[in-house]
């Protein structure tokens, strides 16, 4: 009995134990709302925060935005005093191997032939100014081979689209190479002796020069300079001889250069020039009379195809070119290249050249060009290539190789 | 006083003479037939601030570029100095491939033959190659090289910056 009642005892103790943790388990799982309402409250903490690193997102760019800002600005403008200046240079350094059997004998040497700087500064997009400084022949001094030139200085003024005016001292647009001249844009360590004999490159001078397209034909621009002239001296009559490059020129005959230009056709430049002065001799030979030179040359590239080809004539007035044979005075090339790659090309040229056509006997010369341009940057080339010269005898004749070495930057 | 008012006439008549050819803006329309969508920056930083510059052959003044997007057509509108005064290009790009180039706004006092159609459309349907050079020869304009050589660096760069477009979120 008694075993009974504690067996009956334990059993209540039992199940009061199980009621108990029911109870207990069932007041310790939250309801559904109660699920919904912590699944709301972590939705506005995950939506705060999302603003949070929203703005924080903005700030930062805004601070991002305002540092690039100052750093870009820093970049263009830094240091402040070549903002809206350029500079750059040009030089090229030669090689020359060559036999001559004539009077001045072989040419060996190495010479580095020109170094260039430039400076521009644009004062509005309407004015600009450009110079360029030059030393030839490295050394400059008594008895040295060197000169330091003003090559250009001069100031554009826009006057609209159309139609600008260039003041100052400027190359005169004739001819291919005198303009553009950077070793890197022509083939050949030397330039070629038309545009040095006949043309006398480079050639600049002082004055004014009116520059415009003709809006109603397309690709066609003209030229027309008021500038110094030459002084060629009565001697020889040599054209090279008598550029004065502006320093203290002589200006009793001014000259007058003009230019019609064609380039609107894919590839093609075609161009005429004419140069006339009045005095070849400013005035100090009275037996010189008027300078005129004609100038017509083309320029075409078809792919890798280029060929150029420039004739150039001068007709000089007066007895005392007559007398010399040197009133007449021309020459003329033709220069196919072809470039195998875009850092080669190859080319080959023939030169024809008088500077006394007129003489009745023959001083005509020939030369002969092959060679190759390698560019190791579109801005740096070396150059090699071979010539060939034929003349009268007795004259100096130069047959050999060339070595170059050019570049240009800006 | 002939010289005196030739004088006048002259200064009065220097005026910005940069040739505007078509105006961003015009361009921008035109590309995106009057939808044109909002300007997006692209960063010039990193691996790709070392390819600009080997493209350019010298620093971009810009840390980004802007630029602007719809489906696989990327219009930019870059600046390139010739020899002495920055050439205002727009180029199309349309698939990787150069849909158009035009000159902008020109302010060298040489080369701007590079405007004609007959030298801007050479680089039509032109694509980019691995080492980052154009996949056709443009062929030159005598007198004008600098200037071509600009244009040729904007259309390397345009084509290459819409490649990285790609990367970067819609």
């Amino acid at each position: 009995m008694v075993f009974l009642k504690k067996k009956s005892f334990k059993i209540s103790l039992l199940s009061a134990a199980i009621l108990a943790s029911a109870q207990v388990s069932a007041d310790s799982n939250p309801s559904t709302q109660k699920i919904l309402e912590l699944i709301d409250a972590q939705q506005r903490e995950i939506n705060a925060l999302k603003a949070q690193l929203q703005q924080t997102e903005q700030q930062t760019e805004q601070k991002v935005e305002a540092v690039s800002s100052i750093l870009e600005k820093q970049q263009n403008n830094s240091p402040a005093w070549t903002n809206n200046s350029r500079f750059g240079g040009y030089g090229e350094i030669h090689y020359n191997n060559l036999q001559n059997d004539g009077a001045k004998g072989d040419l060996k040497e190495i010479d580095f032939h020109r170094f260039v700087l430039y400076f521009g500064h644009r004062f509005n997009d309407a004015i600009r100014f450009h110079s360029e400084i030059e030393y030839e022949h490295s050394l400059i001094g008594e008895g040295k081979p060197g000169e330091v030139e003003l090559e250009q200085a001069y100031v554009d003024f826009d006057l609209n689209p159309n139609l600008t005016i260039r003041g100052g001292l400027f190359i005169l647009p004739i001819g291919i190479i005198n303009e553009t001249h950077e070793p890197n844009v022509f083939y050949g360590v030397e330039r070629n002796p038309i545009e040095n004999k006949i043309i006398p490159t480079t050639w600049w001078e002082g004055g004014v020069n009116v520059m415009g397209k003709i809006p109603t034909v397309a690709g066609l621009q003209y030229d027309l300079a008021l500038h110094s002239g030459l002084a060629v001296p009565k001697d020889n009559y040599t054209i090279r001889s008598g550029r004065q490059k502006v320093a203290s020129a002589k200006a009793n005959n001014l000259a007058t250069t003009a230019r019609l230009k064609y380039t609107g056709i894919k590839g093609l430049e075609l161009a005429t020039s004419l140069y006339y002065q009045n005095d070849i001799s400013q005035e100090l030979d009275p037996k010189a009379g008027s300078g005129l030179l004609w100038e017509v040359h083309a320029d075409y590239q078809i792919q890798n195809i280029r060929i150029k080809g420039l004739y150039a004539q001068w007709k000089l007035d007066g007895e005392g070119p007559k007398a010399t044979g040197k009133d007449k005075q021309y020459g003329w090339y033709i220069e196919p290249s072809y470039k195998i790659s875009e850092q080669m090309g190859v080319f080959a040229r023939y030169n024809e050249w008088d500077n006394g056509a007129a003489a009745g006997k023959e001083s005509r010369y020939r030369q002969y060009d092959i060679g190759i341009n390698y560019w190791a940057h579109p801005n740096v080339v070396i150059k090699a290539d071979y010539q060939y010269q034929k003349g009268s005898a007795g004259s100096d004749l130069y047959k050999g190789f060339n070595l170059g070495l050019g570049y240009q930057f800006f | 006083m002939k010289s005196f008012l030739f004088f006048t006439f002259f200064i009065s008549n220097v005026v910005l003479a940069q040739e505007v050819y078509q105006t961003p803006e015009d361009f921008l329309k035109e590309t995106f037939q009057n939808t044109v969508p909002e300007p997006r920056l692209l960063w010039l930083i990193g691996e790709r601030q070392k390819v600009a510059e080997q493209i350019l052959g010298h620093k971009s003044n810009a840390l980004r570029i802007r630029y602007w997007k719809l489906g696989e057509k990327s219009a930019w509108i870059l600046d390139e100095v010739g020899k002495d005064e920055p050439i205002t290009t727009g180029v199309v790009i349309n698939q990787n491939k150069i849909e158009q180039l035009n000159v902008l706004i020109f302010r060298e006092s040489r080369g701007w033959e590079v405007k004609y159609p007959f030298f801007t459309d050479q680089f039509k349907e032109i694509q980019l190659k691995p080492d980052f050079n154009l996949d056709k020869t443009i062929d030159g304009i005598s007198g004008a090289t600098l200037s071509v050589k600009a244009l040729q660096k904007v259309a390397r760069l345009a084509l290459y910056l819409h490649q990285q477009t790609a990367l970067e979120k819609p």
